[in-house]
Protein backbone atom coordinates (compact mmCIF):
# COMPACT_ATOMS: atom_id res chain seq x y z
CA UNK A 1 0.00 0.00 0.00
CA UNK A 2 1.57 3.59 -0.89
CA UNK A 3 1.67 5.95 1.47
CA UNK A 4 -1.01 8.04 -0.03
CA UNK A 5 -3.50 4.96 0.32
CA UNK A 6 -2.68 4.10 4.00
CA UNK A 7 -3.40 7.65 5.26
CA UNK A 8 -6.92 7.30 2.95
CA UNK A 9 -7.46 4.31 5.23
CA UNK A 10 -6.86 6.03 8.50
CA UNK A 11 -9.35 8.75 7.66
CA UNK A 12 -11.85 6.57 6.79
CA UNK A 13 -11.44 4.67 9.79
CA UNK A 14 -11.49 7.75 11.72
CA UNK A 15 -14.93 9.24 9.88
CA UNK A 16 -16.32 6.65 11.30
CA UNK A 17 -16.54 8.20 14.91
CA UNK A 18 -18.61 11.34 15.79
CA UNK A 19 -17.91 11.43 18.99
CA UNK A 20 -14.22 12.80 19.96
CA UNK A 21 -14.09 10.30 23.00
CA UNK A 22 -14.85 7.49 20.35
CA UNK A 23 -11.59 8.38 18.65
CA UNK A 24 -9.85 8.77 21.82
CA UNK A 25 -10.93 5.38 22.57
CA UNK A 26 -9.61 4.06 19.23
CA UNK A 27 -6.05 5.51 19.39
CA UNK A 28 -5.39 4.21 23.23
CA UNK A 29 -6.76 1.03 21.58
CA UNK A 30 -3.82 1.57 18.57
CA UNK A 31 -1.01 2.85 21.42
CA UNK A 32 -1.61 -1.02 22.74
CA UNK A 33 -0.87 -2.92 19.45
CA UNK A 34 1.88 -0.74 18.71
CA UNK A 35 4.83 -2.26 17.43
CA UNK A 36 7.02 -2.17 20.08
CA UNK A 37 10.68 -1.18 20.16
CA UNK A 38 13.04 -3.09 22.16
CA UNK A 39 14.41 -2.55 25.22
CA UNK A 40 18.11 -1.93 24.09
CA UNK A 41 16.73 0.76 21.35
CA UNK A 42 15.19 2.98 24.16
CA UNK A 43 18.65 5.17 24.25
CA UNK A 44 18.90 8.39 24.54
CA UNK A 45 19.94 8.99 21.13
CA UNK A 46 16.59 7.44 19.98
CA UNK A 47 14.31 9.65 22.62
CA UNK A 48 12.65 12.42 20.80
CA UNK A 49 13.35 15.66 22.96
CA UNK A 50 10.47 18.42 23.77
CA UNK A 51 7.85 16.26 24.63
CA UNK A 52 6.06 15.65 28.19
CA UNK A 53 5.85 12.12 27.54
CA UNK A 54 8.56 10.41 26.07
CA UNK A 55 8.95 8.61 23.27
CA UNK A 56 11.68 6.80 21.48
CA UNK A 57 11.57 6.09 18.14
CA UNK A 58 14.14 3.47 16.08
CA UNK A 59 14.79 2.98 12.51
CA UNK A 60 16.20 0.11 10.53
CA UNK A 61 16.92 0.28 6.85
CA UNK A 62 16.75 -3.31 4.95
CA UNK A 63 16.16 -3.43 1.18
CA UNK A 64 16.18 0.00 0.20
CA UNK A 65 13.02 0.57 2.49
CA UNK A 66 12.43 2.07 6.28
CA UNK A 67 11.04 0.64 9.31
CA UNK A 68 9.97 1.97 12.40
CA UNK A 69 9.49 1.21 15.62
CA UNK A 70 8.67 3.19 18.66
CA UNK A 71 7.53 3.69 22.10
CA UNK A 72 6.34 5.63 24.82
CA UNK A 73 5.14 5.95 28.38
CA UNK A 74 1.93 7.73 27.74
CA UNK A 75 -0.81 5.82 25.87
CA UNK A 76 -1.99 8.67 23.31
CA UNK A 77 1.02 9.20 22.46
CA UNK A 78 1.60 5.51 21.63
CA UNK A 79 -1.44 5.47 19.28
CA UNK A 80 -0.44 8.35 17.09
CA UNK A 81 3.42 6.73 17.15
CA UNK A 82 1.75 3.75 15.93
CA UNK A 83 -0.57 6.08 13.09
CA UNK A 84 2.78 7.55 11.97
CA UNK A 85 4.46 3.82 11.73
CA UNK A 86 1.65 2.78 9.88
CA UNK A 87 1.93 5.16 7.39
CA UNK A 88 5.98 5.52 7.32
CA UNK A 89 7.38 2.11 7.80
CA UNK A 90 8.04 0.28 4.46
CA UNK A 91 8.55 2.73 2.27
CA UNK A 92 11.50 4.47 0.76
CA UNK A 93 13.29 7.08 1.92
CA UNK A 94 12.30 9.40 -1.12
CA UNK A 95 8.58 8.31 -0.35
CA UNK A 96 8.96 9.26 2.74
CA UNK A 97 10.67 13.00 2.52
CA UNK A 98 8.12 13.70 -0.19
CA UNK A 99 5.11 12.53 1.75
CA UNK A 100 2.44 15.20 2.93
CA UNK A 101 1.25 14.92 6.53
CA UNK A 102 -1.70 16.53 6.20
CA UNK A 103 -3.74 13.79 7.44
CA UNK A 104 -3.33 14.41 10.89
CA UNK A 105 -5.53 17.57 10.21
CA UNK A 106 -8.34 15.17 8.36
CA UNK A 107 -8.75 13.05 11.37
CA UNK A 108 -9.27 15.35 13.86
CA UNK A 109 -6.26 15.58 15.71
CA UNK A 110 -5.21 19.19 14.56
CA UNK A 111 -4.94 20.40 18.43
CA UNK A 112 -2.06 17.88 18.21
CA UNK A 113 -0.34 19.47 15.82
CA UNK A 114 0.30 22.61 17.55
CA UNK A 115 3.65 23.35 18.98
CA UNK A 116 2.63 23.91 22.39
CA UNK A 117 1.27 20.44 23.21
CA UNK A 118 4.38 19.47 23.67
CA UNK A 119 3.27 15.74 22.82
CA UNK A 120 5.80 15.09 20.36
CA UNK A 121 3.72 14.43 17.88
CA UNK A 122 5.34 17.14 15.36
CA UNK A 123 8.93 16.01 17.03
CA UNK A 124 8.36 12.37 15.42
CA UNK A 125 7.22 13.72 12.02
CA UNK A 126 10.05 15.49 11.88
CA UNK A 127 12.37 13.15 13.07
CA UNK A 128 10.32 10.43 10.65
CA UNK A 129 11.68 12.67 8.19
CA UNK A 130 15.05 13.15 8.89
CA UNK A 131 15.80 9.92 9.10
CA UNK A 132 14.45 9.45 5.89
CA UNK A 133 16.76 11.90 4.31
CA UNK A 134 19.69 10.83 6.08
CA UNK A 135 18.83 7.29 4.74
CA UNK A 136 18.68 8.84 1.01
CA UNK A 137 21.86 10.82 1.94
CA UNK A 138 23.73 7.70 1.79
CA UNK A 139 22.02 5.85 -0.94
CA UNK A 140 23.09 8.59 -3.29
CA UNK A 141 26.70 8.66 -1.92
CA UNK A 142 27.08 4.88 -1.43
CA UNK B 1 -21.39 23.66 52.42
CA UNK B 2 -18.79 26.85 51.65
CA UNK B 3 -18.96 29.85 53.86
CA UNK B 4 -19.65 31.80 50.82
CA UNK B 5 -22.80 32.17 48.85
CA UNK B 6 -22.79 30.56 45.28
CA UNK B 7 -24.66 34.49 44.50
CA UNK B 8 -21.17 35.96 45.65
CA UNK B 9 -19.17 33.79 43.83
CA UNK B 10 -21.31 34.22 40.27
CA UNK B 11 -21.25 37.77 40.88
CA UNK B 12 -17.45 37.87 41.14
CA UNK B 13 -16.81 35.42 38.52
CA UNK B 14 -19.33 37.68 36.29
CA UNK B 15 -16.02 40.13 36.18
CA UNK B 16 -14.18 37.70 34.20
CA UNK B 17 -15.43 37.59 30.41
CA UNK B 18 -13.20 34.32 29.69
CA UNK B 19 -15.28 32.28 32.47
CA UNK B 20 -18.29 32.50 30.48
CA UNK B 21 -16.20 30.74 27.43
CA UNK B 22 -16.76 27.26 26.30
CA UNK B 23 -14.21 24.96 25.19
CA UNK B 24 -15.05 21.85 22.67
CA UNK B 25 -18.91 22.62 23.65
CA UNK B 26 -17.90 22.34 27.33
CA UNK B 27 -18.24 24.91 29.94
CA UNK B 28 -14.61 26.37 30.75
CA UNK B 29 -13.49 25.05 33.87
CA UNK B 30 -10.15 26.71 34.69
CA UNK B 31 -7.73 25.40 37.16
CA UNK B 32 -4.42 26.46 35.56
CA UNK B 33 -4.00 29.67 37.54
CA UNK B 34 -0.53 29.09 39.28
CA UNK B 35 0.72 29.51 35.37
CA UNK B 36 -1.64 32.32 35.08
CA UNK B 37 -4.88 34.26 36.50
CA UNK B 38 -7.70 35.57 34.10
CA UNK B 39 -8.59 39.17 34.00
CA UNK B 40 -11.48 40.73 35.36
CA UNK B 41 -13.49 43.66 32.93
CA UNK B 42 -11.46 46.90 35.54
CA UNK B 43 -8.39 45.58 33.79
CA UNK B 44 -8.87 44.77 30.47
CA UNK B 45 -11.04 48.05 29.84
CA UNK B 46 -7.72 50.11 32.12
CA UNK B 47 -5.17 49.22 29.08
CA UNK B 48 -7.66 49.76 26.31
CA UNK B 49 -8.71 53.37 28.09
CA UNK B 50 -4.85 53.80 28.56
CA UNK B 51 -4.13 53.14 24.26
CA UNK B 52 -7.69 55.20 23.69
CA UNK B 53 -7.10 58.20 25.67
CA UNK B 54 -4.24 58.43 27.38
CA UNK B 55 -1.35 57.50 25.79
CA UNK B 56 2.46 59.32 25.78
CA UNK B 57 5.77 58.61 26.94
CA UNK B 58 6.30 58.71 30.28
CA UNK B 59 9.27 61.13 32.40
CA UNK B 60 9.74 62.94 29.23
CA UNK B 61 7.04 65.22 27.74
CA UNK B 62 6.46 68.64 28.87
CA UNK B 63 2.74 68.38 27.33
CA UNK B 64 -0.28 67.56 28.70
CA UNK B 65 -0.12 64.03 28.05
CA UNK B 66 3.15 63.31 29.13
CA UNK B 67 2.96 64.40 32.27
CA UNK B 68 -0.39 63.22 32.88
CA UNK B 69 0.58 59.40 31.67
CA UNK B 70 3.48 60.11 34.29
CA UNK B 71 1.57 60.99 37.24
CA UNK B 72 -0.62 57.79 36.59
CA UNK B 73 2.35 55.39 35.94
CA UNK B 74 3.77 57.05 39.49
CA UNK B 75 0.63 56.19 41.39
CA UNK B 76 0.77 52.83 40.02
CA UNK B 77 4.13 52.76 42.03
CA UNK B 78 2.95 54.08 45.13
CA UNK B 79 -0.35 51.77 44.93
CA UNK B 80 2.12 48.47 44.16
CA UNK B 81 4.46 49.73 47.51
CA UNK B 82 1.04 50.13 49.35
CA UNK B 83 0.13 46.32 48.72
CA UNK B 84 3.20 45.31 49.64
CA UNK B 85 3.77 47.99 52.52
CA UNK B 86 7.27 48.70 51.56
CA UNK B 87 8.34 52.00 53.17
CA UNK B 88 9.03 53.97 50.02
CA UNK B 89 7.64 53.73 46.73
CA UNK B 90 11.54 54.13 45.12
CA UNK B 91 11.73 50.41 46.54
CA UNK B 92 9.26 49.32 43.91
CA UNK B 93 11.13 48.72 40.20
CA UNK B 94 8.83 47.83 37.83
CA UNK B 95 10.09 44.90 35.49
CA UNK B 96 8.33 42.61 32.72
CA UNK B 97 7.67 40.06 35.71
CA UNK B 98 9.17 38.32 38.39
CA UNK B 99 11.58 36.56 36.22
CA UNK B 100 13.11 39.30 35.26
CA UNK B 101 13.18 40.71 39.08
CA UNK B 102 15.19 37.37 39.70
CA UNK B 103 17.43 38.24 36.50
CA UNK B 104 17.94 41.63 37.70
CA UNK B 105 18.94 40.60 41.68
CA UNK B 106 21.07 37.78 40.38
CA UNK B 107 23.09 40.23 37.82
CA UNK B 108 23.13 43.49 39.87
CA UNK B 109 24.08 41.90 43.57
CA UNK B 110 26.16 39.40 42.11
CA UNK B 111 28.38 41.40 40.35
CA UNK B 112 28.83 43.03 42.96
CA UNK B 113 28.45 41.60 46.33
CA UNK B 114 29.48 37.24 44.55
CA UNK B 115 33.05 36.31 44.74
CA UNK B 116 34.75 32.94 43.83
CA UNK B 117 34.44 30.55 46.71
CA UNK B 118 31.12 32.08 47.63
CA UNK B 119 27.76 30.20 48.24
CA UNK B 120 23.98 30.78 47.32
CA UNK B 121 21.61 28.62 48.67
CA UNK B 122 18.16 28.10 47.26
CA UNK B 123 15.32 24.96 47.82
CA UNK B 124 14.40 21.95 46.51
CA UNK B 125 11.06 23.36 45.70
CA UNK B 126 12.45 26.33 43.32
CA UNK B 127 11.08 27.44 39.78
CA UNK B 128 13.86 27.17 36.89
CA UNK B 129 13.19 31.41 37.21
CA UNK B 130 14.24 31.09 40.68
CA UNK B 131 17.85 28.57 40.22
CA UNK B 132 18.41 29.22 36.38
CA UNK B 133 20.24 33.11 36.87
CA UNK B 134 21.65 32.71 40.25
CA UNK B 135 23.60 29.23 38.76
CA UNK B 136 24.89 31.87 35.87
CA UNK B 137 25.88 33.99 38.48
CA UNK B 138 27.92 31.24 40.06
CA UNK B 139 29.35 30.14 36.62
CA UNK B 140 29.96 33.68 36.05
CA UNK B 141 32.11 34.29 39.10
CA UNK B 142 33.20 31.08 40.68
CA UNK B 143 31.03 30.60 43.04
CA UNK B 144 28.56 27.33 44.16
CA UNK B 145 25.06 27.14 45.05
CA UNK B 146 23.82 25.08 48.28
CA UNK B 147 19.92 23.40 48.30
CA UNK B 148 18.20 23.50 51.12
CA UNK B 149 15.87 20.01 51.02
CA UNK B 150 12.69 19.04 51.84
CA UNK B 151 10.67 16.35 54.05
CA UNK B 152 8.41 13.73 52.50
CA UNK B 153 5.50 16.40 52.83
CA UNK B 154 6.89 18.90 50.87
CA UNK B 155 8.17 21.53 53.65
CA UNK B 156 11.37 22.79 53.60
CA UNK B 157 13.98 21.46 55.87
CA UNK B 158 15.25 23.92 58.52
CA UNK B 159 17.27 22.00 60.24
CA UNK B 160 19.64 21.54 56.97
CA UNK B 161 19.19 24.95 56.28
CA UNK B 162 20.66 26.14 59.48
CA UNK B 163 24.02 23.78 58.44
CA UNK B 164 24.30 25.04 55.01
CA UNK B 165 24.85 29.38 56.28
CA UNK B 166 28.32 30.23 56.90
CA UNK B 167 30.65 32.63 56.01
CA UNK B 168 30.43 31.88 52.21
CA UNK B 169 27.10 32.06 51.86
CA UNK B 170 26.01 35.86 50.09
CA UNK B 171 22.37 35.09 49.50
CA UNK B 172 19.27 33.07 50.67
CA UNK B 173 16.66 32.85 46.95
CA UNK B 174 13.72 31.17 47.94
CA UNK B 175 9.87 31.02 46.56
CA UNK B 176 6.69 32.00 49.20
CA UNK B 177 4.94 29.38 47.55
CA UNK B 178 5.70 26.65 45.87
CA UNK B 179 4.46 26.48 42.53
CA UNK B 180 4.49 22.83 42.18
CA UNK B 181 3.58 21.75 45.48
CA UNK B 182 1.71 24.40 47.00
CA UNK B 183 3.74 24.35 49.95
CA UNK B 184 3.73 27.72 51.34
CA UNK B 185 7.56 28.37 53.10
CA UNK B 186 7.92 29.62 56.11
CA UNK B 187 9.67 33.40 54.65
CA UNK B 188 10.00 35.25 58.07
CA UNK B 189 11.57 32.54 59.89
CA UNK B 190 14.03 31.55 57.30
CA UNK B 191 14.70 35.77 56.77
CA UNK B 192 15.68 35.52 60.86
CA UNK B 193 17.78 32.57 60.53
CA UNK B 194 19.41 34.12 57.28
CA UNK B 195 20.06 37.63 58.46
CA UNK B 196 21.41 36.33 62.33
CA UNK B 197 24.36 35.37 59.91
CA UNK B 198 23.98 38.61 58.22
CA UNK B 199 22.94 37.30 54.73
CA UNK B 200 20.27 38.88 52.52
CA UNK B 201 16.96 37.03 51.01
CA UNK B 202 15.23 37.03 47.91
CA UNK B 203 11.56 36.19 47.83
CA UNK B 204 10.54 34.54 44.22
CA UNK B 205 6.43 36.04 45.08
CA UNK B 206 5.66 35.09 41.54
CA UNK B 207 2.79 32.59 43.80
CA UNK B 208 2.60 34.37 47.12
CA UNK B 209 1.14 37.86 46.08
CA UNK B 210 -1.72 36.40 44.61
CA UNK B 211 -3.14 33.88 47.58
CA UNK B 212 -2.85 36.37 50.30
CA UNK B 213 -1.32 39.92 52.15
CA UNK B 214 2.07 40.55 51.60
CA UNK B 215 4.27 42.58 54.26
CA UNK B 216 7.62 43.14 53.14
CA UNK B 217 8.61 45.23 56.34
CA UNK B 218 7.15 42.78 58.53
CA UNK B 219 8.75 39.75 56.42
CA UNK B 220 11.63 41.98 56.78
CA UNK B 221 13.07 40.30 53.48
CA UNK B 222 15.59 42.29 51.45
CA UNK B 223 14.04 41.23 47.97
CA UNK B 224 10.79 40.20 46.85
CA UNK B 225 9.99 39.46 43.26
CA UNK B 226 6.16 39.28 41.66
CA UNK B 227 4.50 39.35 38.37
CA UNK B 228 1.23 41.05 37.88
CA UNK B 229 -0.62 37.98 35.17
CA UNK B 230 -0.27 35.60 38.37
CA UNK B 231 -2.20 38.33 40.59
CA UNK B 232 -5.50 38.97 37.57
CA UNK B 233 -3.23 41.87 36.46
CA UNK B 234 -1.69 41.87 32.36
CA UNK B 235 1.11 39.62 31.65
CA UNK B 236 4.88 41.37 30.32
CA UNK B 237 4.16 43.51 34.01
CA UNK B 238 5.28 42.86 37.46
CA UNK B 239 8.38 44.19 39.66
CA UNK B 240 10.99 43.94 42.69
CA UNK B 241 10.65 45.25 45.96
CA UNK B 242 14.30 45.82 47.03
CA UNK B 243 15.64 47.79 50.52
CA UNK B 244 17.15 50.91 49.46
CA UNK B 245 20.01 50.33 51.68
CA UNK B 246 20.38 47.38 48.98
CA UNK B 247 19.12 49.04 45.83
CA UNK B 248 21.56 51.82 46.76
CA UNK B 249 24.19 49.95 46.71
CA UNK B 250 24.14 48.00 43.73
CA UNK B 251 24.98 48.84 40.07
CA UNK B 252 22.16 48.54 37.20
CA UNK B 253 22.75 45.78 34.77
CA UNK B 254 20.57 47.04 31.66
CA UNK B 255 21.52 50.50 30.63
CA UNK B 256 19.89 53.21 28.37
CA UNK B 257 16.92 55.17 28.31
CA UNK B 258 14.87 55.92 31.79
CA UNK B 259 17.61 55.43 34.16
CA UNK B 260 20.41 57.91 33.18
CA UNK B 261 20.99 61.15 34.67
CA UNK B 262 23.56 62.76 32.71
CA UNK B 263 25.25 61.98 29.75
CA UNK B 264 28.47 62.72 27.83
CA UNK B 265 30.65 60.47 25.49
CA UNK B 266 33.55 60.10 28.56
CA UNK B 267 30.86 59.36 31.35
CA UNK B 268 27.35 58.87 32.13
CA UNK B 269 25.46 59.17 35.58
CA UNK B 270 22.70 56.96 37.07
CA UNK B 271 19.76 58.20 37.73
CA UNK B 272 18.09 57.54 40.84
CA UNK B 273 16.37 54.53 42.53
CA UNK B 274 14.23 53.74 41.39
CA UNK B 275 14.63 54.56 37.69
CA UNK B 276 18.38 53.54 37.18
CA UNK B 277 16.75 50.06 37.28
CA UNK B 278 14.23 51.25 34.59
CA UNK B 279 16.10 50.87 31.13
CA UNK B 280 14.21 51.84 28.07
CA UNK B 281 10.43 53.08 27.73
CA UNK B 282 8.70 51.00 30.49
CA UNK B 283 5.72 49.14 29.57
CA UNK B 284 3.31 52.06 30.86
CA UNK B 285 -0.42 50.43 29.66
CA UNK B 286 0.30 46.81 31.46
CA UNK B 287 1.41 48.86 34.60
CA UNK B 288 -2.71 50.90 33.96
CA UNK B 289 -3.90 47.66 34.11
CA UNK B 290 -1.59 46.50 36.85
CA UNK B 291 -2.69 49.20 39.01
CA UNK B 292 -6.52 47.89 38.18
CA UNK B 293 -5.76 44.52 39.56
CA UNK B 294 -4.65 46.09 43.06
CA UNK B 295 -7.66 48.43 42.92
CA UNK B 296 -9.69 44.76 42.09
CA UNK B 297 -7.80 43.09 44.30
CA UNK B 298 -8.59 45.24 47.33
CA UNK B 299 -12.09 45.70 46.66
CA UNK B 300 -12.51 42.34 46.83
CA UNK B 301 -10.72 41.83 50.18
CA UNK B 302 -8.32 39.04 51.73
CA UNK B 303 -10.27 37.57 53.56
CA UNK B 304 -12.65 36.59 50.71
CA UNK B 305 -10.06 35.68 48.54
CA UNK B 306 -8.32 33.54 51.25
CA UNK B 307 -11.58 32.54 52.83
CA UNK B 308 -12.88 30.70 49.21
CA UNK B 309 -9.17 29.55 48.12
CA UNK B 310 -9.31 27.80 51.84
CA UNK B 311 -12.58 26.55 51.27
CA UNK B 312 -11.60 25.26 47.81
CA UNK B 313 -8.27 23.63 48.84
CA UNK B 314 -10.05 21.84 51.50
CA UNK B 315 -12.91 20.56 49.53
CA UNK B 316 -10.56 19.45 46.29
CA UNK B 317 -8.08 17.97 48.70
CA UNK B 318 -10.72 16.00 50.21
CA UNK B 319 -12.59 14.84 47.22
CA UNK B 320 -9.12 13.89 45.52
CA UNK B 321 -8.13 12.17 48.43
CA UNK B 322 -10.94 9.76 48.35
CA UNK B 323 -10.59 8.32 44.91
CA UNK B 324 -8.47 5.15 44.51
CA UNK B 325 -5.18 5.12 42.94
CA UNK B 326 -5.00 9.23 43.06
CA UNK B 327 -1.75 10.12 45.18
CA UNK B 328 -1.61 13.90 46.12
CA UNK B 329 2.09 15.08 45.58
CA UNK B 330 2.72 18.03 48.36
CA UNK B 331 1.21 17.46 51.61
CA UNK B 332 2.47 20.15 53.64
CA UNK B 333 0.17 21.63 56.46
CA UNK B 334 0.77 24.94 54.84
CA UNK B 335 -0.51 25.19 51.41
CA UNK B 336 -2.04 27.26 48.57
CA UNK B 337 -4.71 26.33 46.66
CA UNK B 338 -2.55 24.62 44.48
CA UNK B 339 -2.27 20.76 43.91
CA UNK B 340 -0.22 18.65 42.22
CA UNK B 341 -1.37 14.59 41.88
CA UNK B 342 -0.95 11.45 40.26
CA UNK B 343 -3.39 9.02 38.80
CA UNK B 344 -1.81 5.73 39.62
CA UNK B 345 -1.01 3.28 36.50
CA UNK B 346 -1.93 6.70 33.64
CA UNK B 347 0.57 8.74 32.68
CA UNK B 348 -0.34 12.51 33.57
CA UNK B 349 -0.02 13.70 29.69
CA UNK B 350 -2.84 10.96 28.91
CA UNK B 351 -5.12 12.58 31.20
CA UNK B 352 -4.37 15.66 30.80
CA UNK B 353 -5.47 15.61 27.13
CA UNK B 354 -9.07 13.75 28.53
CA UNK B 355 -9.25 16.33 30.41
CA UNK B 356 -8.96 19.12 28.20
CA UNK B 357 -11.51 17.56 25.68
CA UNK B 358 -13.93 17.86 28.61
CA UNK B 359 -13.28 21.84 29.02
CA UNK B 360 -10.80 21.70 31.91
CA UNK B 361 -7.80 22.87 31.91
CA UNK B 362 -5.12 21.74 34.29
CA UNK B 363 -1.59 21.84 33.68
CA UNK B 364 0.71 18.60 33.12
CA UNK B 365 4.52 17.82 33.15
CA UNK B 366 7.39 19.15 35.20
CA UNK B 367 5.79 22.82 35.75
CA UNK B 368 9.28 24.45 35.18
CA UNK B 369 10.56 22.52 38.17
CA UNK B 370 12.67 19.73 36.76
CA UNK B 371 15.34 19.51 39.92
CA UNK B 372 11.98 19.04 42.34
CA UNK B 373 10.65 16.04 40.13
CA UNK B 374 13.51 14.40 39.84
CA UNK B 375 14.28 14.55 43.58
CA UNK B 376 11.15 13.15 43.90
CA UNK B 377 11.33 10.29 41.47
CA UNK B 378 9.09 11.43 39.00
CA UNK B 379 8.77 12.90 35.28
CA UNK B 380 5.56 15.18 35.91
CA UNK B 381 2.23 15.83 37.84
CA UNK B 382 -1.24 17.03 36.46
CA UNK B 383 -1.76 20.41 38.64
CA UNK B 384 -4.91 21.67 39.62
CA UNK B 385 -4.18 25.42 41.34
CA UNK B 386 -7.29 27.05 42.00
CA UNK B 387 -8.67 30.61 42.28
CA UNK B 388 -11.37 32.70 44.33
CA UNK B 389 -12.97 32.51 41.04
CA UNK B 390 -13.25 28.99 41.06
CA UNK B 391 -16.81 26.96 42.61
CA UNK B 392 -17.09 23.86 44.33
CA UNK B 393 -18.79 22.51 41.41
CA UNK B 394 -16.11 23.32 39.06
CA UNK B 395 -13.81 20.77 41.67
CA UNK B 396 -16.79 18.07 40.80
CA UNK B 397 -16.42 17.92 37.54
CA UNK B 398 -12.10 17.53 37.84
CA UNK B 399 -13.47 14.64 39.97
CA UNK B 400 -15.75 13.20 37.61
CA UNK B 401 -13.20 13.61 34.56
CA UNK B 402 -10.66 11.86 36.97
CA UNK B 403 -13.34 8.71 37.59
CA UNK B 404 -14.13 9.40 33.37
CA UNK B 405 -9.75 8.90 32.53
CA UNK B 406 -9.93 6.32 35.06
CA UNK B 407 -12.25 4.22 33.32
CA UNK B 408 -11.00 4.53 29.85
CA UNK B 409 -7.50 3.66 30.59
CA UNK B 410 -8.07 0.47 32.68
Amino acid sequence: MTIKETTNLIINEFNQFDDWMDKYNYLIEMGRSVPLIDDNQKTDANLITGCQSRVWLSSEYKDGLIYFTADSDAVITKGIAYLLIRVFSGHTPAEIVEAETTFLDLIGLKEHLSPTRSNGLLSMVKQIKLYAFAYQVKEKNS
Amino acid sequence: MSKISEEKIQSVRNDFPILSRTIYGKPLVYFDNAATTQKPNIVIDAISNYYRNDNANVHRGVHYLSQHATGAFEDVRKKVATFVNASSQNEIIFTRGATEAINLVACSYCESFLDAGDEIILSALEHHSNIVPWQAACERKGAFLKIIPITPQGDLDLTVFEELLNDRTKMVAVSHISNTLGTINPISKIVEMAHHKGVPVFVDGAQGLSHGPVDVQKLDCDFYAFSAHKMYGPMGIGGLYGKTSWLEKMQPYQLGGEMIDTVTFEKTTYNEIPYKFEAGTPNVADVMGFGAAIDYLNELGWDFITAQENDLLEYATTRLQSIEGVKIIGTSAHKAAIISFLIEGIHFFDAGTIMDHLGIAVRTGSHCTQPLMDILGINGTLRASMAFYNTRQEVDKLVDAIYRVKTLFA
